[in-house]
């Protein structure tokens, strides 16, 4: 038997919201994949029969109209979370604002994408890299919301149509939107399979139990990892205090 | 004179029509409109009682099939009123005199009625060479110009003076455009179409006469009465649409049963427009009825969005011409290629951290150096700044 000791530690990254989010993405953009690709491109599924038997085109849309609206409530929990949640759900995860993300991302493209060395980055929560695309996951979903329900205010008589007939009707109309739509399911697409490919990547060379992570929503984290997490947010912390020191004392001096 | 104050109805009395057929016209508009009955009244009244109104018509780039469209409009009316309710003072396409005359007569109107009159544009205007449209030694542009200097609102007739149609096409070799992008400050209304349907111009000209203000528009300055549901809404065949029985070529069973055109690219799910409900030629028949699916031609540039008999857009600019869905298929067996070969790499590059003989598995201690480097400027900098911060408090004390 070949086994190893390392100095692991268990790390609880994903919280349950995080989780439940993932999946039900997973499965909503799924199914409106499947459905919005039959909804474009229908096959020819002739029951011979006359229209009044039979619905199943109506059925799709359906389905794609309810997996639209779930994926967007859905959306809009994580979007609250990344507020709410812990350091790993933050929003600031995703925009590589300070130097450390900058860096992890030209680090991510050379180790992990390039394979320049054979050295794993080791990050505890996403890496900056996969972080960053998460974001570009975030604007082409909303593009696709908003193309999304400007079309469908034709086919809806909720409070809200109104407003997205109007947006539909200043974005030149159907035409030029459902061409964006359309051509977006690709990006959904290509990103399916690299971000597919790339958890089974990591769970088969860093053994940290990625796959299983978004499941229970523990990690397994080299020691030295978690080690140099807790003490940078040490850091972080007492500087924080220190700036807040800093301020208080300017206002009392202004004032003064 | 008197004749230019004549009213509609006097002019139609004169022509011996009967009050029947009159009555008979102005319920039509009033339905097409959907009015109340006492919307009809006041429509009746209106024509029985203004003064027509003073309309320019011009025309630039176009085909004349907007003209074309009223001449076969469903009640003899309809096209009389666009003749004879209001007082057509310069068509250069209709009106008897020619030359010198026509434009003598044009000017004269413009003068007499400035601010006062309606003008009608038939045709996008060309803004390269004055040689692509020049009309009695003038370019369509100066045309334009001056008559919509005094006109009290415009009425853009059909796709190209709405958004330019054919010739607007990519990419655009006259460098045409339509009047709301050449032109601001007046209202313009987009009555869109390749043509549009003459009832729709019978009934936007009735209602500006008898409100004497614009119809609600949209926000491409489409009249909403007519544009605002889709041919799709509207289709006679949408059940077939529900129900996935779709024509798979144009001389196939399905298209004898009278199956949905959505797979024959029809864009009626993507055309605001009542060519269903108010239909063609005497309300009898439209493109759909007649098997063929609409070609969307009531939206802004759908000669752009090619290809007629198909939904899935294909993608121009990038050297190649192809469906989207093509290219789309094609990336992805790309990328599903390219994760084969990364995988393949990564078993040669990473097989010591594969097979857990990594001597070295330690973190990228550099980059903890550097971080912990600039935590050690942060914390010096807060520092200096609290020493300054209390020299200067010693100071002004
Ligand atoms: C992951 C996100 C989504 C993907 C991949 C997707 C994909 C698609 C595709 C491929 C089509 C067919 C377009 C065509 O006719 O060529 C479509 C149609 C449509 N989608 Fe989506 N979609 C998504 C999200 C949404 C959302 C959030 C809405 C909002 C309600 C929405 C509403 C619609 C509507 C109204 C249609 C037109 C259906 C019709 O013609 O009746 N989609 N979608
Ligand atoms: S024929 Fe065209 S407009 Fe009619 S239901 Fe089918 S897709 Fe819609
Ligand atoms: S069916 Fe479509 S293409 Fe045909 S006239 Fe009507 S809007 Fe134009």
């Amino acid at each position: 038997m070949i086994s190893r000791k390392p100095a692991l530690r268990e790390v609880y990254v994903w919280q349950l919201p995080v989780r439940i989010f993932h999946w039900v993405n997973a499965f909503t953009i799924t199914v409106l994949i499947v459905t919005g690709f039959i909804i474009g491109d229908p096959p020819a599924i002739m029951h011979g029969t006359a229209p009044e038997f039979n619905y199943w085109f109506g059925w799709v849309r359906l389905a794609h109209f309810i997996a639209a609206f779930i994926f967007v409530i859905n959306l809009l929990v994580r979007i609250y979370w990344a507020f709410a949640g812990n350091v790993f759900a933050r929003w600031n995860n995703f925009i590589p604002l300070t130097r450390k993300q900058i860096n992890g991302i030209f680090e991510t493209i050379k180790v992990d994408v390039l394979l320049l060395t054979p050295k794993p980055v080791y990050d505890i929560g996403h890496n900056s890299l996969a972080a960053f695309t998460y974001f570009g996951l975030l604007l082409v979903s909303i593009v696709q919301i908003v193309t999304g329900f400007a079309m469908f205010s034709a086919s809806s008589n909720a409070w809200y149509a109104p407003y997205f007939e109007d947006l539909l009707i200043s974005m030149n109309g159907f035409f030029p939107v459902r061409n964006i739509h359309h051509i977006l399911m690709w990006f959904f697409v290509l990103f399916v399979i690299v971000h597919v490919y790339l958890v089974f990547y990591h769970d088969y060379i860093e053994r940290n139990g990625v796959a299983s992570s978004m499941i229970g929503g523990w990690k397994f984290i080299n020691d030295k990892v978690v080690e140099q997490f807790l003490s940078e947010e040490k850091e972080n912390e007492r500087l924080e205090v220190d700036r807040k020191i800093e301020q208080s004392e300017l206002k009392e001096d202004i004032n003064a | 004179m008197d004749t230019k104050n004549k009213t509609f109805y006097q002019e139609l009395m004169e022509k011996g029509y009967s009050r029947r057929d009159f009555l008979k016209f102005c319920g039509l508009v009033g339905g097409m409109l959907g009015l109340q009955s006492t919307g009809v009244a006041q429509i009746i009244d209106a024509l029985q009682t203004k003064p027509r109104k003073p309309v320019i018509w011009e025309h630039f780039q176009e085909c004349t099939c907007c003209s074309e469209s009223f001449l076969r409009a469903s009640h003899p009316l309809v096209g009389q009123i666009l003749l004879e309710m209001i007082s057509l003072d310069y068509s250069d396409t209709l009106m008897a005199a020619s030359g010198e005359q026509a434009e003598a007569v044009r000017a004269e109107s413009m003068k007499n009625n400035y601010g006062k009159y309606i003008l009608i544009v038939e045709g996008s205007v060309p803004l390269g060479s004055p040689g692509y449209c020049t009309i009695a030694g003038r370019s369509a542009k100066q045309v334009f110009d001056e008559s919509a200097a005094g006109a009290e609102a415009i009425i853009a007739w059909g796709n190209c003076a709405s958004s330019g149609c054919i010739q607007h096409a990519r990419p655009n070799p006259t460098k045409t455009e339509p009047v709301h992008k050449i032109f601001s400050g007046k209202p313009v209304i987009n009555v869109q179409g390749c043509p549009p349907i003459a009832d729709v111009m019978a009934g936007v000209i009735t209602y500006i006469l008898t409100f004497e203000r614009l119809p609600e528009l949209d926000n491409m300055g489409r009249p909403k009465v007519f544009y605002g549901r889709r041919v799709h809404d509207t289709c006679y065949r949408r059940p077939a649409y529900d129900a996935g029985l779709f024509v798979q070529s144009f001389d196939d069973e399905n298209a004898k049963k009278g199956y949905c055109l959505y797979y024959m690219g029809c864009k009626g799910p993507n055309t605001f427009n009542s060519c269903a409900v108010i239909k063609w030629n005497n309300c009898v028949s439209y493109p759909i009825q007649s098997g063929h699916g609409c070609i969307g031609c009531s939206e802004p540039n759908f000669w752009d969005y090619a290809p007629l008999y198909s939904h899935i857009p294909n993608v121009h600019g990038i050297g190649i011409e192809a469906t989207s869905d093509k290219i789309g298929a094609a990336l992805s067996a790309v990328t599903l290629g390219g994760v084969l070969v990364h995988a393949v790499v990564t078993n040669i590059q990473k097989r010591k951290l594969i097979k857990n003989q990594m001597d070295d598995i330690s973190i990228n201690t550099e980059e903890y150096e550097r971080q912990k480097a600039r935590m050690e400027r942060e914390r010096e900098r807060i520092a200096n700044q609290e020493s300054r911060i209390d020299n200067e408090s010693e100071k002004t004390n």
